[in-house]
């Protein structure tokens, strides 16, 4: 006769000296890390809110706000220079056109990133082949709109133009330098060894000096690119080559087995990889992915080399003016600065977290 | 011609894995309907063999006709072979990230271009046939081994291929889900399949098949009837075999 099925047994709830006991103190060694950890961040965290929020000043218009402030940071200098972060130089009766391309972007993310909001596919879509055009057209000018010459523009403009520029061409061009790569054609091989080599050995500043000071010099009399463009392909190219390898460590772990199936039915080379092989590759190198991407968006702040002002090298160039010479000045440029990109980044990262939760669920062998 | 009325027909078929030679000299035709059971040791070259059928190995020398269509070179050759030729694999290679449902409709219609409707009717057919239409909708993880590997002959056959190739189809399951998939190809070749088997398993050997191929050493020793193959083993190296397998 089987034995009958019984309910788990009863689980008591510790209660919070308990709780302590078991989760902070269980060994002399966990206990002492316990109280060095809870040091750490009371020396840390309250010295930090006493000076960012307690201590700070507020209010004003130029150092003399700040200067009685002596251990606070120095809110309205970015407060004042808000406009400088946000656009750089752009245009100051042009700005509203950066407004709606930033209010696009932010919708279209948002569309695509709540889940349960309905039509994804055609939202995508719009975002990766229409969105760009009229955002090019918005920020450059054309069609009416007074041009704005690319070296006004700065700020986190500057730095989501480079970012966001860099992340959407180097996804796709990554895909195909992997599979090439793995190519068994060897002219195919061969050229995506060099490429990738070629892009991961030299520096980005070095390739981002060379884009916007060396190929002005090899152009024919008379032809020029833009700074920013030439800029913008150098970043694309030299994460492309980061992204390759990532994608090349996703399809390196699916079976053999896969593509042969899929060869068996009789799917050509890209269909196998379009439906078999990279939506599996590419789940599995998702971290790396976002973790590529967030090193580009940080990477962006290079382009203060060769002379453009992102996001932190505006506020770095503010912390320089006389106007706003105080002791906490800098601290405060960089911590708003610092804590921007934070958000950024952490933003992808939870989101890259969340989508590998949706992508996991139900399947895996 | 006579290959025409044959569905696979391979001559003189040599085959290397850089300097190692894997197949030597083969020559074998299979009829239209027949069943035939591939065993051997491991490492006789019986995989290599089928898998050279639907061109998933290329071959250095002889030549393979399947179904009318040579495995040459030529653009468009090994395209109308896979056409007619389904396969399933040891470990089923089913594809992780799609439903069962979905695993079944890929290749109608990516290649043969059916309309999605048509091709999820088809499956369904084919799932129906296997006796797992309830499980349409799950992913390959979600399934047994056994169910895995009858998902993976539906898959091949929405292809409405006439040639199935089956490469150890029962070796990586557990032993009370062999049963299940052995019947699945027993009913498979009660259709009038032409089916090429690589198999351990001797009682299906004995009651399916038409002919016994062993294999040892790249070589084809001995081609014969069930019956003739079991009682009255011509080679001492069959025997050896036989008497190895069969306790």
């Amino acid at each position: 006769m089987a034995t009958p099925s019984r309910k788990p047994p009863h689980v008591v709830l510790p209660g919070p000296v308990q709780w302590l006991h078991e989760n902070l103190f269980s060994s002399w060694g966990n206990g002492a890390l316990t109280i060095l950890a809870a040091l750490v961040i009371w020396w840390t965290v309250v010295p930090l809110f006493q000076w960012a929020i307690v201590d700070a000043a507020w209010t004003g218009t130029d150092r003399e706000a700040c200067l009685p402030h002596e251990h606070g940071a120095c809110w309205p200098f970015i407060t004042e220079r808000f406009g400088q972060i946000l656009y750089g130089f752009y245009d100051m009766a042009e700005r509203w056109r950066v407004d709606i391309a930033f209010v696009m972007l932010a919708a279209g993310l948002v569309w695509l990133t709540v889940p349960g909001l309905p039509a994804k596919r055609p939202v995508g879509a719009l975002m990766l082949l229409a969105y760009p055009v009229v955002a090019f057209v918005l920020l450059v000018g054309g069609f009416g709109l007074e041009p704005v010459p690319t070296e006004r523009w700065g700020g986190l403009l500057m730095t989501l133009v480079v970012a966001i520029a860099g992340i959407v061409a180097s996804l796709p061009l990554g895909i195909v330098l992997a599979l090439g790569r793995r190519s068994e054609l060897p002219v195919v091989k061969t050229l995506s060894v060099v490429f990738i080599e070629f892009w991961r050995g030299v520096p980005l500043i070095t390739v981002l000096f060379m884009a916007a000071n060396m190929l002005p010099l090899f152009l024919p009399d008379g032809l020029s690119v833009n700074k920013l463009l030439s800029a913008l392909i150098a970043v694309a190219l030299f994460s492309s080559a980061y992204m390759a390898e990532v994608v090349r460590g996703g399809l390196q772990a699916i079976p053999k087995g896969q593509y042969e199936a899929a060869q068996a039915m009789g799917l050509g080379y890209w269909q196998a990889m379009a439906f078999v092989i990279l939506p599996q590759a590419l789940r599995l190198s998702l971290p790396n992915i976002v973790g590529n991407f967030i090193g580009l968006l940080k990477d962006t702040s290079l382009v203060s080399i060769i002379g453009f002002f992102d996001l932190l090298g505006i506020v770095q160039s503010g912390t320089a003016n006389a106007d706003w010479s105080t002791p906490n000045t800098a601290y405060t440029g960089y911590a708003f600065a610092g804590a921007l990109f934070w958000v950024m980044c952490f933003g992808m990262s939870r989101y890259a977290k969340h989508l590998e939760g949706v992508l996991k669920a139900g399947e895996r062998r | 011609m006579s290959g025409a009325q044959n569905a696979v027909d391979i001559i003189g078929l040599n085959k290397w894995f850089k300097a190692f030679h894997v197949l030597k000299d083969i020559n074998l035709s299979v009829a239209r309907g027949e069943r035939l059971v591939i065993c051997g040791p491991s490492g006789s070259g019986k995989s290599t063999l089928i898998r050279c059928i639907n061109g998933l190995e290329p071959h250095q020398e002889g030549k393979i006709v399947v179904e009318g269509a040579a495995l040459t070179e030529e653009v468009g050759q090994v395209e109308a072979v896979r056409a007619n030729v389904g396969m399933v694999f040891q470990q089923f290679n089913l594809f992780p990230h799609l439903t069962a449902l979905e695993n079944c409709t890929l290749a109608p219609m990516w290649v043969k271009k059916m309309p999605k409707a048509a091709a999820e009717k088809l499956a369904m057919q084919y799932l129906d046939r296997v006796h797992i239409p309830d499980q349409a909708n799950k992913y390959p993880g979600q399934l047994s081994g056994g169910q895995q590997q009858r998902v993976a002959i539906a898959r091949a056959l929405t292809m409405e291929p006439r040639i199935m190739l089956f490469d150890e189809p029962t070796s990586a399951l557990d032993p009370e889900m062999i049963k299940e998939v052995l019947e699945t190809m027993v009913e498979l070749a009660e259709t009038g399949m032409t089916m090429l088997c690589v198999t351990h398993e001797m009682g299906f050997a004995r009651t399916v098949a038409n002919r016994v191929v062993f294999m040892d050493h790249g070589e084809i020793v001995e081609i014969a009837p069930p019956q003739e193959f079991f009682s009255n083993p011509k080679s001492e190296r069959t025997k050896e075999f036989l008497s190895q397998i069969i306790r």
